[in-house]
C-alpha cells in the first residue's frame, strides 16, 4: 500500500564552483508527508528544483513512479503528476484566483488553439467541465469569496492558499511544498496545516514539505530528512530526528543549559 | 449605470463564463454592432469612410500585436514586417497566380504566421529589450528583402505591385462603402476570436508566461511552444491585416510597411491598454484618427500661421501635436484608455454614492 513514488539517487548539483547538492538520495512514498529541514543554503530548495525539472543535476538519477525524470523539461514532469508551490509566492498576479487555479488544469485540458478561438462548442464544454473541478478545489480551500479577485491583490496568507489550490488543480500524485507557512501568523499556520493534512488523507497525495517551523514539522510529518551543506545528514521519524546529535548540531541547536547547570 | 451587476444571479457556469454577463452590456454591444453595420456606413461621407476603413485594418493588426505584447508579454517592434509578408503574399497570389481574393487573404495570414514562427525563435532564449532588438532586426531584414529581391517586389518603384480589387462572387468590392463592409466583417471575427482566446486555456497560458514564466513552466505550460504560438497567431493577424491593406489600396508598396508603422501599432496597444481587447479598439481608433483629425483642424489656421510653405508645416506640426498628446495621455493614465474607461465605469457602478 505504501508504494514508492519518488526516488532520488545520489544526486549532485553544482552552480559553477558552488556545490548545492552532494550525493543526496531519498525516497518518498504515496500518502506520506516527508519533511526536509536544514539551515539556509543547505540545498532544500535546490533539491525540489531538481525534482521538478527546473535544474538538471550533473550526476545521479531521479525516478518518479519508476520513470526517469532527471533530464525531462518541467512541463513534462508536471504532466506526469508532480506539482509544487514556491517559497516566494509565484502566482500569476494579474490573473484572477479562478484563472490561476484554472491554469493548474492546463495539462488536463486538450483544446487546440483553433477550438479556443472558436470557443462555442468544444472549448466551451471543456472549460465548463474543468470549471467544475476547480470549483471543488475552491470549496475545499474555502476561498469562494475571492474567486474573481486578481491574485496580486490578496493578502499573503491567502496567496499561499491559492497557490496550494493551483498545485492541487494539476491532480498531482506528488506535491512539493516549499515553506508553505513562511511569514504566516499562528491562525494561518493552523489552517494551512489542516489543509495539508486533508490533502494527504483525503486525496492520498504524497507530500514533500520544506519548513522551518519545527512545531509544524513535528506535528504533521511522517518522516524527516535533515540536509546540511548539500548532504543528507540524517533521516527518520520526527522524534528520532530531534534527538539525533547530528541534526542538533547542524540545525536544531543545543538546548539551553538548565539553570544552575 | 452602464454596468450594474447588482441583482443579476448566475445559475450555471456557462452563464458565469459568458463574454458579457450583464444584460445591459449585451444590449450595448449589440447596439454598437448594429450602429457600425447599419447606420455608420450610410451617414459617413467618403472621406470619413476612409478613416473608418483605416481604423478597421489597423485594428486587425493591433489585435494581433496586443496578443503578443499585452497577453503573452513578448515584445515585438517588427509587426509591420509581418504585415508586409501577408500583404505581398496576397498581392503575388492574386495578381500573378490569379487566385481569388479570399485565398490571398488566408494565404497571406498563414504565410505570415510561419514567418512569425521564424522571427519568434529568438524569444525562446531572450526576452525584454533583447527580444525587441531581435524583432527590430527582423523588420529591417524584411524591408530590405522585399525591396531588393526582384521576384517579390517586381520591377516597380518601391517594390509596388498592382493588386486587383477584392471580388466576392460576382461582386467587385471597389467602392469605399463595399470595402467598409468587408473590413468590418473581418474586424468583428478577429475581435471575437481574440476575446475567445483570452478566456480559454490558450489565453491563460499566454498570460501565465507573461506574469511568471518559471511558474507557468512548472505548472505544465510548454513555454517554448506557447511563445512560438503567440508569435504565429500574432503574425497571422498581421498577415491578414496586410492582405486586407493591399486589397483596400489596390497595390502593395513597401512604404506602407516601414518601421514607423510598427511603432504606430505599439502606440495603439500601449495607449489602448496592454492585454485588453476593448483597449485595442480604443487605441486603434485613437492613433489612426487623431493625426487625420489634427490635420483637418490645423488646415483651418492656414491664414493665421505666417509660414511660407504652409502645407508641409501643417504636416509636421500634426506629428508634433500627436506626439505631445500621446505623452500627455500616458502621464495621465499609464495603463491606457481601457483603464480610463474602467475608472469611469467603476465610478458609475455605485453612483450617486461615493462608494
Amino acid at each position: 500500500m505504501n508504494e514508492m513514488l519518488l526516488e532520488v539517487q545520489n544526486v549532485y548539483l553544482s552552480f559553477g564552483g558552488v556545490q548545492a547538492l552532494r550525493g543526496v538520495s531519498l525516497e518518498a512514498r504515496k500518502s506520506e508527508i516527508l519533511a526536509i529541514i536544514g539551515p539556509n543554503g543547505a540545498g532544500k530548495t535546490s533539491l525540489i528544483n531538481a525534482v521538478c525539472g527546473h535544474y538538471h543535476p550533473q550526476r545521479g538519477r531521479i525516478l518518479f513512479k519508476g520513470i526517469d525524470i532527471t533530464r525531462l523539461p518541467p512541463h513534462r514532469i508536471a504532466a506526469l503528476g508532480v506539482a509544487r508551490t514556491f517559497q516566494n509566492v509565484a502566482l500569476f498576479r494579474d490573473m484572477t484566483v479562478l484563472d490561476n487555479i484554472m491554469l493548474g488544469r492546463h495539462v488536463k485540458m486538450k483544446s487546440n488553439p483553433l477550438a479556443c478561438a472558436l470557443y462555442w462548442g468544444l472549448a466551451q464544454r471543456e472549460e465548463i467541465r474543468h470549471r467544475e473541478v476547480v470549483e471543488r478545489i475552491i470549496d475545499f480551500l474555502e476561498i469562494e469569496h475571492i474567486r474573481k479577485v486578481p491574485a496580486g491583490a490578496l493578502p499573503y496568507g491567502l496567496q499561499k492558499r491559492v497557490e496550494l489550490g493551483r498545485a492541487l488543480a494539476l491532480e498531482p500524485e506528488l506535491l512539493l511544498l516549499d515553506e508553505p507557512m513562511a511569514g504566516m501568523n499562528l491562525d494561518e499556520k493552523e489552517d494551512m496545516a489542516r489543509f495539508i493534512l486533508d490533502v494527504q488523507e483525503e486525496l492520498g497525495i504524497g507530500i514533500i514539505l520544506i519548513e522551518h517551523d519545527m512545531g509544524v514539522v513535528m506535528d504533521i510529518s511522517d518522516r524527516v530528512i535533515v540536509l546540511d551543506l548539500g548532504e543528507k545528514i540524517c533521516e527518520g521519524r520526527p522524534e528520532e530526528v530531534v534527538s539525533d546529535p547530528r541534526a542538533i548540531k547542524a540545525y536544531l541547536g543545543e538546548a539551553i543549559a538548565p539553570k544552575g547547570g | 449605470m452602464i454596468n450594474r451587476e447588482c441583482g443579476i444571479f448566475k445559475t450555471t457556469y456557462q452563464a458565469d463564463m459568458a463574454l458579457y454577463t450583464v444584460p445591459l452590456a449585451r444590449i450595448t454591444v449589440a447596439g454598437f454592432l448594429a450602429f457600425f453595420a447599419l447606420i455608420l456606413p450610410f451617414i459617413l461621407d467618403v472621406k470619413h469612410l476612409v478613416w473608418a476603413n483605416l481604423v478597421g485594418i489597423n485594428l486587425v493588426a493591433a489585435l494581433g500585436l496586443n496578443l503578443l505584447v499585452g497577453f503573452a508579454g513578448q515584445i515585438s517592434v517588427g509587426h509591420a514586417a509581418f504585415m508586409a509578408v501577408g500583404g505581398y503574399t496576397a498581392a503575388i497570389m492574386t495578381s500573378r497566380a490569379d487566385m481569388p481574393f479570399w485565398v490571398g487573404l488566408v494565404g497571406g495570414g498563414v504565410f505570415a504566421a510561419f514567418y512569425g514562427l521564424l522571427v519568434g525563435l529568438p524569444s525562446v532564449r531572450v526576452k525584454g529589450f533583447y527580444l525587441a532588438i531581435a524583432t527590430l532586426a527582423a523588420q529591417f531584414i524584411t524591408e530590405w528583402t522585399v525591396n531588393h529581391v526582384r521576384w517579390i517586389g517586381g520591377k516597380g518603384f518601391q517594390a509596388s505591385i498592382i493588386v486587383p480589387p477584392a471580388k466576392l462572387g460576382g461582386l467587385v468590392l471597389d467602392t469605399e462603402r463595399e470595402k467598409y463592409f468587408l473590413i468590418l466583417a473581418i474586424a468583428i471575427v478577429a475581435t471575437v476570436a481574440l476575446l475567445n482566446i483570452a478566456r480559454t486555456r490558450l489565453g491563460r497560458a499566454f498570460v501565465a508566461i507573461r506574469d511568471r514564466d518559471i511558474a507557468a513552466e512548472i505548472m505544465g505550460v510548454d513555454i517554448v511552444r506557447y511563445k512560438l504560438l503567440a508569435f504565429m497567431i500574432s503574425s497571422f493577424y498581421a498577415g491578414v491585416a496586410g492582405a486586407l491593406w493591399v486589397y483596400y489600396l489596390g497595390n502593395a508598396n513597401i512604404e506602407s510597411f516601414r518601421i514607423v508603422e510598427s511603432i504606430n501599432f505599439l502606440a495603439m496597444v500601449i495607449i489602448g491598454g496592454l492585454g485588453s481587447v476593448l483597449g485595442t479598439i480604443f487605441g486603434a481608433a485613437f492613433v489612426t484618427i487623431l493625426p487625420l483629425a489634427l490635420e483637418d483642424i490645423l488646415q483651418n489656421f492656414k491664414g493665421v500661421i505666417p509660414v511660407s510653405d504652409i502645407h508641409s508645416f501643417v504636416a509636421h506640426l500634426r506629428f508634433a501635436v500627436f506626439g505631445g498628446l500621446i505623452m500627455l495621455f500616458l502621464m495621465v493614465e499609464p495603463e491606457g484608455l481601457n483603464r480610463l474607461w474602467r475608472n469611469i465605469k467603476d465610478y458609475f457602478r455605485v453612483w450617486p454614492f461615493p462608494y
